[in-house]
């Protein structure tokens, strides 16, 4: 493979979040993010769906909706490996914490669900470096349906895997297909390394677990040295009541 | 009727067992004369009375035209590219292919997986992640290989120019254009030819003139063609 033994055991650290949509993953990973930022530490963010090489062919694709299961699946694939080779390698490389919101088992879940052969995805992203904390945020379909409810005017045609066919209707569809990907996303739990986060519970206590499960993470990684910069200078600074110091 | 196999696990969204077209693919390096060859082959087909698609790469309408805009940027890494072109190769295949073959005609690719594999592996890519990968891939009824050496393939390519990437300007920064294609050339024949023997290929000499390299295509074709009820 590409990424030979050189880049097995590379100094940075690569922490992953997963979950459907409405998990709430993002929130919580721009919280840590800002976090992390305030306390010093150099950090990479890298989201799914995001390669500036990639993204407009993938844009087109679904505007016209000419994506079908395989080219939805390759074309995702090749999104990653160019933010792979441009900023989760580099990064890692340097020693750095890299942030990504969604990771392979985002492609493990959906292209499952969308009938892809298991293994022939996993190989496909063979390529990928193995993260250093996987956290997958669970809830429940009803739950992240009224999440989504409240925050979204309109759920898009591959969000709902309307690409399948499952149903006429986008909302049944989204929740037969979004029901899909919660079931492949806990087999994947079982099949490798990812840490569960109960994603009922409040915005705060998930973030105070957050930052346990990562602080172990952080030693020996670059930090600068903020001390004599104001607190609301820390980019993004958060104040949680309950969230954890170093 | 051509049955419908694939080198690895069948992909979804196929559901025919067999197709009454023809899957002919012709591989061959950069500026072999593949085009020209599939060009007179189409209309000599054609006029036998034999229904005929081409098929060449980067023509999905999906993937085309960003694989061109990437590659301007020559930024491209051999990962990405190749799962670009992985892509592109697939939606030519459900888009163009498949109908085509199912529609009973004679379909022509212009390259198949066999060169996307070539140049990535020797790029650095492992041959195992490639045929797992290109494991969708349905088996063609027929692979012709239009043979050549790199010494004599440059001399075709001086008089219509050398391209950045068909010289393997993304990762053979320190040679001259002439040294780079001959290196990369040289390799990616290497890679073909192995191929060749392991896919069990029809070998094409490909030196001769476009007269006599069409004359050996023909023949070997003709069977594959003639295997379908006569139009």
């Amino acid at each position: 493979m590409f990424i030979s033994d050189e880049f097995m055991d590379l100094p940075g650290r690569l922490i992953v979040v997963e979950g459907i949509d409405g998990s709430g993953k993002s929130t919580q990973l721009d919280l840590l993010h800002k976090w992390l930022r305030s306390e010093g530490f150099v950090t990479v963010f890298t989201e799914w769906n995001s390669s500036p090489i990639v993204r407009d062919t993938t844009k087109r694709g679904k505007r016209k909706q000419l994506l079908t299961p395989m080219s939805f699946s390759l074309i995702h694939a090749a999104d990653f490996a160019s933010r792979t080779h441009e900023q989760i390698l580099p990064a890692l490389q340097a020693g750095v914490i890299v942030l990504a919101d969604r990771y392979v088992y985002t492609a493990f879940a959906r292209d499952a669900a969308r009938g892809v052969n298991r293994k022939w995805v996993r190989d496909l992203y063979s390529f990928a470096p193995p993260p250093d904390l996987a956290l997958y945020f669970h809830v429940s379909l009803e739950e992240s349906i009224r999440r989504i409810g409240a925050a979204r005017a309109e759920i898009k045609f591959y969000e709902a895997g309307m690409d399948l066919g499952l149903s006429e209707d986008v909302s049944e569809s989204f929740r037969l297909f979004q029901g899909r990907i919660l079931q492949e996303y806990e087999a994947l739990c079982d099949e490798y390394d990812i840490t569960r986060v109960d994603a009922h519970q409040s915005l705060v206590t998930q973030q105070v677990q957050v930052r346990e499960l990562v602080e172990p993470l952080l030693e020996g990684m670059p930090r600068r040295d903020i001390s004599d910069v104001p607190s609301h200078f820390h980019t993004g600074y958060v104040a949680l009541a309950a969230g954890g110091g170093l | 009727m051509t049955e419908v196999k694939f080198y690895g696990e069948p992909p979804p969204g196929i559901e025919q067992d067999s197709l009454p077209g023809r899957l002919i693919a012709i591989e061959g390096t950069d500026g072999v004369g593949r085009s020209t060859i599939i060009s007179i082959l189409k209309d000599y087909l054609e006029a036998g009375g034999w229904g005929v698609v081409d098929s060449g790469l980067r023509r999905s309408p999906l993937v085309g035209p960003g694989i061109d805009q990437a590659k301007e940027g020559h930024t491209l890494d051999p990962i990405t590219l190749n799962l670009f072109y992985a892509t592109d190769f697939w939606d030519r295949f459900e888009r163009i292919m498949l109908p085509a073959l199912q529609a009973g005609m004679v379909v022509l690719a212009d390259r198949y997986i066999f060169s996307l594999m070539a140049r990535a592996v020797v790029r650095g890519a492992a041959r195992q992640w490639l045929e797992q990968i290109y494991g969708f891939a349905m088996i063609p009824d027929q692979v012709i290989y239009l043979d050549i050496d790199a010494e004599d393939l440059v001399l075709r390519i001086l008089e219509r120019g050398f391209d950045f990437w068909e010289s393997g300007g993304d990762y053979l920064h320190d040679r001259s254009i002439y040294d780079g294609f001959m290196q990369h050339q040289r390799e990616q024949l290497r890679e073909m030819s192995l191929m060749a023997d392991r896919y069990d290929w029809d070998v094409v000499d490909a030196r001769g003139t476009i007269e006599e390299v069409f004359e050996n295509v023909r023949r070997t074709v003709m069977p594959t063609v003639e295997s379908m009820s006569l139009p």
